[in-house]
């Protein structure tokens, strides 16, 4: 026998960030709370709008299932007093039981008897569970920012105004901040009135006609599909962006979408300025002709019916209007700064207490990128691109409109250098410096905003790490992790042939020669050299190799990343798909294993190898050392372990005819001074005792 | 409708709802909520309904009366009702159809945003209003005021009253709103606007008005060492205005900002604190009055 149960929370609007996570919130902790209840159902599903949260379960069981289930109490020993009487503990596990100890029986566990008591309890009402259930619930539930409201003690992330508790057509018996709830559901703030759900099932229908799509998906098709017609009856290209679209998505009940328009002579002003005041000001989607060129149109969707459309186009055109006049306004003003006057503010600009201005950090990029460009050999003319990026790459933080659009630094910094006449490569390398921005984000395509972009990074690493500001866990406040993530990206994707303590050796001299203050201890560039190591993990997990592949080969070391990769790769590849390549592995772990038996130094004798195999083992080895070595260094990472792996018969002979513990001393060491020469080229590439088969 | 009469619907519409109409408070303000109708009367365990115009000078916001949209005093009409009433968002918009605007025929949407006046340690949550796009309502529950825990929570309803006005008129320029038929924004408020403006960034003397920051702030701190909660607070409201000027003037560097900032809330939260104290020694009046309009 099985009822089905509706949830709705109703609240005043949830912010629309916050809104899917708490819907999958709601469903997990349901049936979460069904499984630990022992009450069977046939699946959940979730609803939310900007003012309801709500869950429906299909086929809740009306009564728990029985359960039977063991105990295990005290053993025999502390059970009995001596007397054979029950003891203390034997009556105090009893009591905890519920039981009489008359129910106990014994049993034996790993050669010692316990006390063990069957507990069987037959499963009661469902309904008689609800309540409780229900209440812990809503308790129980978190989310980023709550508040309180009135003069209750509750947090929530917005004021509950209703709530619907249906277990069949049953109403649960729950009362929260003084609202109880009840079968009533509300519609449409406007176009909606209050609605009594009959029973679970007719929950999605009942508020439909009340105007109200509960439904994330059914509301998301419903938008798209409006977008989707409006850009085929007028041949625009309407940019979904992702993110704004599960926003919007979650500001409607009932979506319309509607178009406005803008003055075509605001098309003056940088597209990226006037894509960023619709979208992030007014939450507009914007359009665009099929040849990708924006038009002056906008799209929006309304929280309602198609009624009086053109007011609504009307009303917001006007908004638009005195958004886009504000942006015209800053960037006509943006104009008249100079570069250099624009310079100068950024000495007024604190970047962080403890590492001075925006002008400090400026100059510091600069002589970090100056180091690098020399580190890595570019001609002085791109020299002195990095050089002039560096000086002017912060100058855009003080215009109004990055004041005002945050996010549009770079973008302003590149389009207000060309105008002043900056070169091409400079003013594109501005932008390009807070590449990579994201995960999945380009790197810099110029040198100058490659250099740049690593010297801005790791200036910003080492500063914090300087001052103790290291991520823990969930905080990274200043995204550290993400920049030296991008430094890592940057490098690969470039191949350049810098190593990450070049890296840290041009940020740290810049630091110690700029900075008043000398925060450096030794353990600074462990901590960060340990940092990078995570990223570079990081980076080769998101690339699909295995864990204990990627411990192997950082083993070897990670100082250069474009070498690390390589080996990663290569090992990948010859793990997953190379026949008998665990022969390999294990002839030269058992390698390493003897090696570590060797004294430091010992050279190797040729003429002490006596038996057949050890030659052998030898001069195969003298045969791959050289040219496996220059394959490494040639970052030609699969080739090398082809090499090495030409090993793999001479290991697998000596070790099947040759006694490497021999009675003579001289041999002994001989031999094991062969093992360590071999093992010392094989962990050049990984330590292949990591890998797990 | 004409300005005067939007003033006088929302007047009507929250007495109605058994507001206390008080009058503008006599001391610059940045904002409705620096009123100390709202700032101290919203700590505490007593119930609170009041509402009142509020011209707020944003001197920064200044524009030498030739922008459509900025101000640099422009007016709010602000309620306050503590505790916040379970129909607080229908009553809102009862007051907006009260105002002629029909949310059948608009796009009337609460889109969150998170209120924060770190200068009086002031923060809240809930939303702006949207009509048709235009924010014209901030809406917000007081979660901590002069750093103290709102409890019970007070909620702030503060209508910008030239945006709405410029949607109801449907006019483009905020100087062309008619403030009584015949009457425009611009012929009572054009001229201050200039010269404010212009006193504001070229005119002010900056060595006075530091000197007077500090003498404020001095006064502030006598009143409170009185235990003089209201004169204290009108110094702390000087202080803050005096601020404002100086940094629109650019005469504040970023890192001296957050200098003052910190003394201005520093003093704010003596004040609350001891606004608190001073009711607990009267008793909290205000909660005997059970059965009377205010609750």
């Amino acid at each position: 026998m099985s009822k089905d149960i509706l949830f709705e929370i109703g609240l005043e609007e949830i912010p629309a960030r916050f809104i899917r996570a708490a819907m999958e919130q709601l469903k997990d902790r349901i049936a979460k709370w069904l499984e630990a209840s022992r009450i069977s159902h046939n699946g959940v599903s979730a609803y939310a709008t900007p003012r309801r949260l709500a869950v429906l379960v299909k086929d809740a069981a009306e009564r728990q299932e029985d359960v039977s289930e063991e105990v295990k109490g005290p053993s025999r020993k502390i059970a009995l007093d001596a007397s054979g009487e029950w003891s203390k503990a034997a009556l105090g596990f009893a009591r905890s039981q519920g039981v009489a100890p008359e129910q106990f029986t014994f049993k034996e566990l790993a050669g010692v008897e316990y006390i063990y008591v069957t507990k069987s309890s037959t499963g009661i009402e469902t309904a008689s569970l609800l309540s409780e259930g229900l209440t812990g619930i809503v308790n129980a539930m978190t989310f980023p920012k709550n508040m309180r409201w009135g003069a209750y003690d509750f947090k929530f992330v917005r004021p509950i105004r209703w709530m619907v508790a249906l277990f069949g057509q049953e109403i649960i018996d729950l009362t929260i901040t003084g609202v109880k709830a009840g079968n009533v559901s509300r519609g449409h703030r406007f176009l909606g009135k209050e609605t009594v759900i009959a029973e679970p099932a007719l929950y999605v229908e009942a508020l439909r006609s009340q105007h109200v799509l509960v439904d994330v998906k059914e509301r998301e098709e419903l938008i798209l599909s409006g977008i989707n017609k409006l850009a085929e009856e007028k041949s625009w290209k309407i940019a979904i962006k992702e993110d704004l679209l599960e926003e919007v998505l979650f500001l409607v009940e009932t979506p319309t979408v509607l178009f406005g328009t803008f003055d075509p002579a605001f098309l003056n002003i940088p597209q990226d300025v006037l894509i960023t005041s619709m979208r992030e000001h007014q939450r507009y989607f914007p359009v665009f002709g099929e040849d990708g060129k924006l038009l002056p149109f906008f799209v929006t969707v309304r929280n309602g019916n198609a009624v009086s459309l053109d007011v609504i186009a009307k009303g917001n055109e006007k908004v638009l209007r005195a958004r886009l006049q504000d942006a015209k306004f800053f960037y006509e003003e943006d104009q008249k700064l100079q570069i250099n006057d624009a310079l100068a503010k950024l000495e007024n600009i604190v970047y962080h207490e403890e590492l001075g201005s925006v002008g400090d950090k400026v100059r510091r990029i600069r002589a970090i990128a100056d180091r690098l460009a020399v580190k890595l050999a570019l001609p002085a003319s791109t020299a002195a691109e990095v050089s002039r990026t560096a000086d002017i790459c912060k100058f855009d933080l003080v215009t109004q409109m990055v004041g005002e659009f945050p996010e549009l630094q770079g973008t302003m910094g590149e389009d207000y250098a060309r105008k002043a006449g900056e070169a091409d490569n400079v003013s594109k390398a501005i932008f390009e410096h807070y590449q990579p921005r994201f995960a999945g984000d380009a790197v810099p395509s110029t040198e100058a905003g490659l250099v740049v972009s690593l010297a801005d990074k790791i200036d910003t690493i080492v500063g914090c790490f300087s001052i103790g500001i290291i991520p823990t866990g969930s905080q990274d406040p200043y995204a550290l992790r993400r920049q030296a993530a991008g430094i890592v990206q940057m490098v690969l994707e470039h191949q350049l042939s810098i190593s990450l303590q070049e890296i840290f050796a041009a940020a740290l001299e810049v630091h110690e020669s700029l900075r008043s203050e000398k925060h450096f201890t030794p353990e600074l560039r462990i901590n960060l050299y340990e940092f990078f190591g995570l990223r570079v993990k990081r980076l080769l997990s998101d690339n699909n190799v295995r864990y204990d592949v990627v411990d192997a080969a950082t083993a070897a070391g990670f100082d250069d990343i474009v070498d690390v990769v390589g080996r990663s790769l290569a090992l990948m590849n010859a793990v997953t798909g190379v026949a008998d390549f665990k022969i390999t592995v294990d002839s030269l772990t058992r390698v390493s294993n003897l090696a570590a038996k060797a004294a430091e130094g010992t050279v190797i004798d040729p003429s002490l190898l006596k038996e057949e195999a050890e030659q052998k083992l030898y001069q195969t080895w003298q045969s791959i050392h050289d040219p496996y070595r220059e394959a490494l260094t040639a970052l030609h990472a699969a080739e090398a372990l082809q090499i090495l792996s030409g090993l793999k018969d001479a290991v697998t002979g000596f070790f099947d005819s040759v006694m490497v513990m021999a009675e003579d001393e001289a041999v002994r060491a001989n031999r094991l001074a062969l093992l360590s020469g071999i093992n010392a080229d094989s962990r050049l590439f990984a330590d292949f005792g990591k890998l797990v088969w | 409708m004409n300005f005067q009469q939007m003033i006088l619907t929302l007047q009507q519409f929250w007495a109605a709802q058994n507001c206390i109409l008080v009058q503008p408070y006599d001391t610059e303000k940045g904002a409705g909520t620096m009123n100390p109708m709202t700032f101290l009367r919203s700590l505490g365990p007593e119930p609170w309904k009041v509402a009142y115009v509020e011209p707020s000078r944003r001197p920064s916001d200044g524009r030498y009366g030739e922008n459509p949209n900025r101000l640099y005093q422009h007016h709010q009409f602000q309620v306050i009702i503590k505790p916040s009433p379970d129909n607080i968002q229908e009553l809102y918009l009862d007051s907006l159809k009260a105002l002629g605007v029909d949310p059948l025929l608009h796009d009337v949407r609460f889109v969150e945003d998170n209120w924060e006046n770190p200068s009086l340690g002031c923060a809240g949550l809930g939303w702006e209003v949207w009509l048709d796009g235009m924010e014209i309502t901030q809406f917000t529950y007081f979660q901590q005021v002069g750093g103290i825990e709102a409890s019970p929570v007070a909620v702030e309803i503060t209508y910008g009253m030239e945006r709405l006005a410029s949607y109801i008129q449907d006019k483009e320029n905020v100087f062309d709103l008619e403030w009584v038929d015949g009457m425009t924004y611009g012929d009572v408020f054009h001229q201050p606007e200039v010269e404010h403006s212009t006193y504001t960034f070229e005119v002010s003397d900056v060595k006075m008005l530091f000197t007077l920051f500090n003498t404020y702030e001095e006064e502030a701190r006598r009143a409170m060492e009185n235990h003089l909660v209201f004169p204290a607070y009108d110094y702390v409201l000087k202080c803050s205005h005096t601020f404002n000027l100086l940094d629109a003037r650019g005469a504040i560097s970023v890192t001296e900002r957050t200098g003052f900032i910190t003394r201005v809330r520093n003093l704010a939260r003596t004040v609350a604190a001891t606004y608190l104290e001073e009711r607990e020694k009267l008793g909290f009046p205000l909660l005997k009055k059970e059965g009377a309009d205010l609750v």
